[in-house]
């Protein structure tokens, strides 16, 4: 075992152990913490993956800018009892376990039994590069509609925090 | 020796964790938050098969980020729809939003 295969390991541990948290803890401001432990984790599974720029964009986006508002929403519509408020629901839990369980086997097994084909190639050595091409390029409609939802959906969500109707 | 399968594995178990969480969760934030989990696990997958897979392009990335994009719109629609609903019935609790049953 080389240091890179401790490394994941590590991280990978770090990162389900984080997700474990998320769904575990009692107090969902716990689970938001550990939320963001877990979106760090996978950040550094994308910088071993040299994925150096989808990396940065995890941390800048998920870990800085989604766990900022679920921690505002969470201020926002805090319930009385701060320790029960990620609780499960008693009979869902089991269900939701089983099929949890059933569909991570499923894909598991799938994915062991399947043989993946193996490129010799390695990735681009300007990657940051290339996704500009790509983007820029052959996709750059789908990156004009993106642009184009982030648009709506800020707006969207603007008016619905707000509330329609409200006219002072 | 950490190769593509061990990549998809841990996005397997992530994604898991993310489905029962969605699945018996009692408020809402939680259950946005496991969504957030399993679009990660998505976008490991994508970036593992890209490294091992078709590692001449860099496609797999690309569409993790516009995963990205729909993912940081969905929370922020999301999270402005609890907050309607919590004005009007003062609880984040899934089975109270049953405003659409009839």
């Amino acid at each position: 075992m080389n240091l890179s295969d401790l490394v994941f390991i590590v991280t990978a541990l770090i990162t389900v152990t984080a997700a474990v948290g998320v769904v575990g803890f009692k107090n969902i401001v716990h689970s938001a913490l550990s939320l963001v432990l877990s979106f760090l984790g996978v950040a550094a599974l994308y910088f071993q993956l040299q994925a150096g720029f989808l990396g940065l964009v995890q941390i800048l986006v998920y870990a800085g800018a989604v766990s900022v508002l679920i921690i505002f929403a969470i201020m926002l519509v805090m319930d009385k009892d701060p320790d029960e408020s990620n609780r499960s629901h008693a009979k869902q839990k089991y269900w939701g376990g089983l099929i949890a369980l059933l569909v991570t086997l499923g894909l598991g097994a799938a994915i062991g039994s399947t043989i993946w084909p193996q490129s010799s190639g390695s990735l681009p050595e300007d990657s940051v590069g290339a996704l500009a091409t790509l983007l820029l390029g052959d996709y750059v409609v789908a990156f004009e509609v993106a642009a184009l939802l982030l648009l709506v959906a800020v707006v969207g969500a603007i008016i619905l925090a707000k509330g329609a109707g409200e006219h002072d | 020796m950490i190769d593509l399968t061990a990549y998809l594995l841990l996005g397997t178990v992530l994604f898991g964790i993310g489905v029962y969480g969605v699945l018996s969760k009692r408020n809402a934030v939680g259950v946005l938050m496991s969504v957030e989990l399993m679009l990660n696990a998505v976008n490991i997958n994508f970036i593992a098969v890209n490294k091992f897979v078709a590692s001449s392009q860099v496609i797999g990335q690309l569409f993790a980020i516009f995963i990205i994009v729909v993912a940081a719109a969905e929370v922020a629609v999301g999270l402005a729809l609890i907050l309607a609903i919590f004005r009007q019935k003062k609880s984040v609790d899934l089975n109270d939003f049953n405003l659409l049953k009839w």
